[in-house]
């Protein structure tokens, strides 16, 4: 237990009569990605607000332990060790991303030489330092977002909590956003993610847990979830009554659909299993007119993983990438 | 670093960044403090002289006037202030900064702490700047020593901080800044019912113990009695007594409103 950055067991919390956080389980080693995955209301905000001491955890919970202290003993050692941004900017708009930054490194005991430099690096590598004398609420939401963080890191956390980091980003900010906490882990640093979308958490954990009316209803690799996950197709579309009438006796195992004359083949959307789907085609002499993959989305994840108590059987949204 | 050398440093840094929302957005303040200001031209120049006629019971004298009234009104421009600070710990509480500071390491109760001595300053800077224009419109103090001076000061300060904190719990307790606003009216309703304006034996009866078991009312007094040399009696204890009181009270409110969780 001690060499996790983060461990909690029976995680309880729930605010009057409504459950939020029904004992969910979490052990997160060092210099890793965890990504905590659901929809909104699923309890992932407050298991952050949680674990970073904003509200403290029911009297039924396990003992919480981050960077090896004590949540309920030792909040203040907590707070020395982590770094929080949260899901709503965390900075002073009335003053401007410089003043900001200093305020941590005044915050965090810099001696005044180091705080003006630790600001100066961090400004620099957040590409905030032509905006640094403005206020920080005249910011479009990407750059607030990346002060947030350059905030988060003056005083070099050790274990930082991201509550969707990229949560109303547009795609540039996005994968901007998914660099620099690629770049931190490199540094030894334990990242604790929450995030609404599939891909994100894809592209960055190390492990994931999806997160469902307050429980932990799957967790694991991305790999391991996503073979959990039915719903990842190929599919064939033909105009030609006579080349889908072949093509459905050439790929008996495809799942037909007569009336849009267009086959589905289980696929996982990777190149390696979709170009053996095209050998396969071309050897068996079948010619479509158009081909799309369809890969699961968080909606699959949930209907796939939450079946037992509320069935839809198949996403009629899926992401789909036409080739 | 020990308990004592956190809380004054990162008290300081607080202060630092209360005192620069200030500076950036004054007018708040100015607008606060415009109310003292036009309390004291109005019943100087056109309620004075009846209202000097009054309490004289003689004829009128705008003179004494201003002397009776500027000890007053120079403790309103506190409360007036301090309206101010319930805003602004509310209005800043909505903030996400506030959260950043709820998961560092740093002394808690500096984040109020903070807002408590940028709002004194700012009630002894107000207090100046009221006290200016009354000196500008015949408000005269020749007769103080020194030493009552200083006292008054003290006073002033005293006044400020147990009004500040509980400016600061009020803000606290409000979910937003209008309601702040509104819970934080007492403050500056609470010396139009006091011996700011007439002695406290003109008012009916009824009234009187209203306007005596109040803070304005002994701390005006005293203010009174140290600028004007009349007479203080016991209200120069009463007057300490709940200022500390207040800011004790309002002390352990605001700590513990701002250390509950939070939703």
């Amino acid at each position: 237990m001690t060499d996790l950055a983060i461990a909690a067991n029976g995680l309880r919390k729930s605010y009057g009569d409504k459950l939020v956080l029904d004992g969910i389980d979490i052990a997160v080693p060092h210099g890793t990605i965890f990504s905590l995955l659901g929809p909104n209301g699923a309890g992932k905000t407050t298991a952050v607000k949680i674990l970073s001491t904003l509200v403290s955890a029911d009297s039924g919970s396990g003992e919480i332990r981050v960077g090896g202290h004590s949540l309920a003993t030792d909040a203040q050692a907590v707070r020395a060790a982590i770094g929080v941004t949260g899901q709503f900017s965390a900075v002073d708009g009335l003053i401007t991303g410089e003043e900001n930054m200093l305020l941590m490194a005044d915050l965090h005991h810099l001696p005044k030489d180091e705080g003006r430099r630790t600001a100066a690096e961090l400004l620099e590598r957040f590409d905030l330092t032509d905006a640094a004398k403005k206020p920080a609420s005249t910011y479009s939401g990407g750059m607030k977002r990346r002060l947030d963080i350059a905030m988060t890191l003056v005083g070099n956390p050790r274990i930082i909590f991201l509550d969707e980091p990229t949560t109303g980003l547009d795609p540039r900010a996005r994968h901007n956003m998914w660099q620099i906490i690629r770049e931190l882990v490199t540094g030894g640093v334990t990242v604790f993610l929450t995030t609404q979308y599939l891909e994100e958490a894809d592209e960055l954990a190390d492990r994931i847990a999806v997160l469902h009316d307050g429980r932990i209803v799957a967790e694991g690799t991305a790999e391991e979830l996503k073979r959990l996950i039915p719903g990842g197709h190929v599919r064939l579309r033909f105009t030609d009554p006579a080349a889908y009438q072949s093509a459905a006796s050439a790929l008996r195992e495809a799942a037909r659909d007569d009336e849009a004359l267009a086959l589905q083949l289980p696929s996982d959307g990777s190149q390696r299993e979709l170009r053996s789907i095209l050998d396969w085609l071309d050897s068996a002499g079948v010619e479509a007119d158009e081909l799309t993959v369809h890969t699961p989305d968080l909606d699959d994840v949930f209907f796939a993983l939450t079946a037992r108590t509320d069935t839809p059987e198949n996403s009629e949204n899926p992401k789909e990438a036409v080739r | 670093m020990s308990t004592i050398s956190l809380a004054v440093r990162d008290s300081s840094t607080m202060l630092r960044r209360n005192l620069l929302h200030a500076r950036r957005y004054p007018s708040m303040t100015l607008n606060l403090l415009l109310t003292p200001i036009m309390l004291l031209l109005l019943f100087v120049y056109i309620f004075g002289d009846t209202m000097s006629a009054g309490i004289g019971g003689g004829g009128p004298d705008r003179a004494k006037y201003i002397a009776y009234i500027v000890p007053g009104l120079l403790l309103m421009t506190v409360g007036s202030t301090t309206i101010g600070t319930a805003v602004s710990v509310a209005m800043d509480m909505t903030e996400g900064i506030i959260a950043r500071f709820r998961t560092m390491a740093i002394h808690r109760p500096s984040v109020l702490i903070g807002h408590v001595v940028g709002s004194v300053l700012q009630c002894v800077l107000s207090v100046v700047l009221v006290g200016a224009v009354a000196v500008a419109i015949g408000f005269r103090s020749t007769d103080a020593t020194v030493l009552e001076w200083l006292a008054a000061f003290g006073l002033l300060v005293l006044f400020s901080t147990a009004l500040t904190w509980i400016a600061v719990g009020m803000g606290l307790g409000s979910p937003n800044p209008e309601a702040a606003s509104n819970s934080a009216m007492p403050l500056i309703l609470l010396p139009l019912l006091s011996s700011a304006f007439v002695p406290l034996h003109s008012m009916p009866g009824w009234f009187q113990p209203v306007a005596e078991y109040q803070p304005f009312t002994p701390a005006i007094e005293t203010l009174r009695g140290l600028l004007l040399g009349t007479g203080i009696g016991h209200n120069g204890w009463l007057a300490v007594a709940w200022c500390v009181g207040l800011a004790v009270l309002g002390y352990f409110w605001s700590t513990a409103k701002f250390n509950a969780d939070q939703k």
